[in-house]
């Protein structure tokens, strides 16, 4: 059965490949989750490969230099061409052209009035482009006529010494103007400049992560070996995204393999105002991406996040340097789907350097390929969103008929168990939604149909209920009684002596 | 008619040593002294509990709500499950009656397996109805499971203890001692099976790869 099967998949995935040489995608094992017992489990193509965009394709002359900065705003995209020095702007005119508007590469107002190594950019709604200029040791705000407006310069504050250089490498700017930059060698958290360009402090210092036996270790050993010793210092950063809600993503490749087994590392994390993580780990792995790895194929080492992007369905996408693979969790933390891989194919990365989204599409933009990948959904990735938006919008039933037509493409999929689940128990079918959560070992959800079940079945059996409550208190009772009687009757002395008499 | 009445006599007297397995349970250090002095059990009535126990092991993985146990299905060897069971409790009375037959320990082995079955009776006691129960509570009810299943193998654990300390007319501290002794024991039988079992996997790769030599030659 088995075999016939897979030569069947054999027999479709050549057809497929012969069909249109575009499909490199249809080959096995590109889209993955893992099952409740950490297994692969492979699944139809969430995304697929619109197109792969190189200099030429946007209709420059040369070469991207190593791009780093990647943004999206409406149908617009930019491009920190990070080694040559300008941003590219460019637009999507329809599904798979994207045409260039501008090069800019000077503005006017200030000097030096061009960039050096411009790393990150990000575009505001109400028309201002903040760039990360890192060789100028500066954050320019700029309009969209390229006039120079203001300039985040290095904090006069004494968490700064003198001698540091300030290199910002990547942003984010809130709806209020607010700027949360990273910069190298800074491992207080983000640094958060006020709209006006005043240093408000950081945010999101992580704690200290280090065990006890670390800490023995370091009160035992000499000044020199102290100092070949790995310092306990904060995580650095590695970008920051805020969401459509307010709230900051920042990713972090500066984990250790122990704390992600053991859920210690947080390499994507959510933070607040107060700069506490909130990402919710709900699901049955952590959110680390990769929850196995060994080293194989000259790649080793766990998921590194380098990007972060989250859509407007609360669903977030990370971007994994290791392998080159897109891992999507919903707002609950489960995995919906992981793709990608490393390689020179469409689909696949070199360098993967930067991750934005539009709408639902993907971008991807990687370093050494000096390219932008453009992803868009496929049927069954966009039904995912479907069941996804529709639940979050109320339509609990349509959601779950969603999630239905999820299961009808792959059965693998446990969030469609769950999702229809979900569903049901808001319908009020305790019984049917109780089944799906129990095939995915969803305790709490299954907890929750079944104590409504129970409850139900404890009303409409009330009466048999107490009857037979009634029978075990009373029966015995009852049969202890009759037994009295019936050995007083025959012990009592009114036979007695009926019987002397007679005799 | 004599053979019906003599059966019945056997099947009243394998009932009754079953019966107070219940006895055993309620009163352990009166129980267990009975047990073997009085000849109040039997081998049958052990055997029928260490079954039960199997029973209620493998009858959790089926049927225990999945709030409490888990299985993967793909991962389970049956027999490999059995014998986790099986193979220590042959262990420990093999160790343990080799230790205490050294230091005038009144027990014989087949009173040690007897007496051992009969400390478990606990088990399938508890983890019956508890299979029943799992399936009537939620995740936050789970801790009512928990203690009462933790509950079921302390009290074995502390009949096992007056079992062996009535079966060998030891003291108690004596008794908790050699409990420990027989642990290092089942640990030393363990390795030297290895190592029997990886030394005679050897020697018979050895002797096939020679005849596969002159086989080759010839």
């Amino acid at each position: 059965m088995k075999k016939t099967r897979r030569f069947g998949a054999l027999l479709i995935g050549m057809l497929l490949t012969l069909a249109s040489a575009m499909t490199a995608l249809a080959d096995e094992g590109y889209t993955y989750n893992y099952d409740y017992w950490g297994d692969v489990q492979y699944s139809p193509d969430a995304y697929t490969v619109e197109k792969v965009y190189t200099a030429v394709d946007m209709g420059l002359e040369g070469r991207l230099q190593s791009p780093q900065g990647l943004n999206v705003i409406g149908d617009m995209i930019y491009i920190c061409d990070t080694g040559n020095n300008r941003i590219l702007e460019l637009k999507r005119v329809n599904q798979d052209t994207i045409e260039l508007s501008r090069v800019i590469d000077s503005f006017n107002g200030a000097e030096p009035n061009t960039f050096s190594g411009p790393t990150d950019v990000d575009v505001t709604d109400d028309g201002y482009m903040f760039i990360c200029d890192g060789g100028n040791q500066r954050i320019l705000k700029l309009d969209m006529d390229l006039n120079y407006i203001m300039e985040f310069t290095k904090p006069d504050d004494s968490n700064f010494s003198n001698k540091d250089v300030f290199t910002p490498t990547k942003l984010s700017v809130d709806t209020a103007g607010r700027v949360y930059c990273i910069a190298t060698n800074v491992n207080q958290g983000l640094i958060k400049f006020e709209n006006d360009g005043q240093f408000s402090g950081f945010v999101g210092a992580t704690k200290v992560i280090y065990d006890w036996t670390d800490y023995i270790w370091k009160r035992l050993a000499t000044q020199e070996q102290r100092a070949q010793m790995e310092s306990f210092v904060p995580t650095e950063y590695d970008n920051v995204y805020i969401d459509p809600e307010g709230f900051v993503f920042v990713c972090t490749m500066n984990v250790n393999e122990d704390d992600l087994d053991s859920g210690a590392a947080d390499p994507i994390r959510r933070l607040n105002m107060l700069g506490n993580d909130i990402l919710i780990e709900n699901g049955d792995w952590y959110v680390i991406g990769d929850i196995e790895w060994d080293d194989a194929g000259g790649y080793n080492g766990p998921s590194l996040f380098v990007d972060i992007t989250a859509l407007d369905n609360k669903v977030y996408v990370g971007l994994d340097k290791t392998r080159g693979r897109l891992f999507a969790y919903d707002d609950q933390g489960r995995m919906l789907y992981a793709f990608g891989g490393a390689g020179n194919m469409d689909g696949y990365f070199r360098q993967p350097a930067a991750l934005e989204h539009m709408g639902h599409d993907l971008l991807v933009l990687d370093s050494i390929d000096a390219s932008l990948t453009l992803f868009t959904p496929t049927e069954y990735g966009s039904l995912i969103y479907q069941a996804i938006e529709q639940f979050q919008d109320g339509y609990y039933t349509e959601s779950g008929e969603s999630w239905q037509k999820v299961m009808d493409l792959n059965g693998n999929c446990d969030l469609a168990y769950i999702g229809i689940g979900r569903s049901l128990l808001r319908q009020g079918r305790y019984k049917e939604a109780m089944d799906y959560f129990k095939l995915k070992y969803d305790e709490d959800n299954y907890s929750k149909a079944f104590k409504q079940y129970r409850k139900q079945w404890v009303e409409e059996h009330i009466l048999i209920i107490f009857l037979l409550l009634f029978a075990v208190l009373c029966v015995p009772l009852l049969v202890g009684r009759i037994r009295k009687i019936k050995h007083e009757i025959d012990t009592s002395d009114y036979f007695e002596l009926k019987k002397g008499r007679q005799s | 008619m004599i053979a019906t009445l003599k059966e019945k006599i056997h099947s009243n007297h394998y009932l009754s040593t079953l019966r107070f397995a219940l006895y055993c349970c309620t009163h352990p250090l009166d129980g267990f002294w009975d047990l073997t002095h009085e000849k109040r059990g039997s081998i049958a009535a052990a055997n029928t509990i260490l079954f039960l126990t199997v029973l209620a092991r493998i009858m959790q993985l089926q049927f225990t709500s999945f709030i409490f146990v888990r299985v993967n299905w793909d991962r389970i060897n049956i027999f490999l499950y059995i014998a986790s069971i099986l193979f220590p409790l042959a262990l420990w009375c093999v160790g343990n009656w080799g230790l205490t037959t050294l230091f005038d320990g009144k027990g014989r082995l087949s009173q040690i397996y007897m007496a051992s079955c009969y400390a478990m009776t606990p088990y399938p006691l508890v983890q019956f109805p508890l299979i029943v129960f799992s399936n009537m509570v939620t995740v936050e009810e789970a801790e009512f499971y928990t203690v009462l299943s933790t509950l079921s193998l302390v009290w074995a654990v502390a009949l096992f203890i007056c079992a062996m300390m009535e079966i060998h007319e030891y003291t108690l501290a004596k008794t908790i001692g050699f409990s420990f002794a027989t642990i290092v024991a089942m640990l030393v039988m363990v390795f030297i099976l290895l190592l029997f079992f990886s030394m005679i996997s050897s020697g018979v790769v050895y002797f096939i790869s020679i005849g596969r030599e002159i086989l080759f030659r010839m």
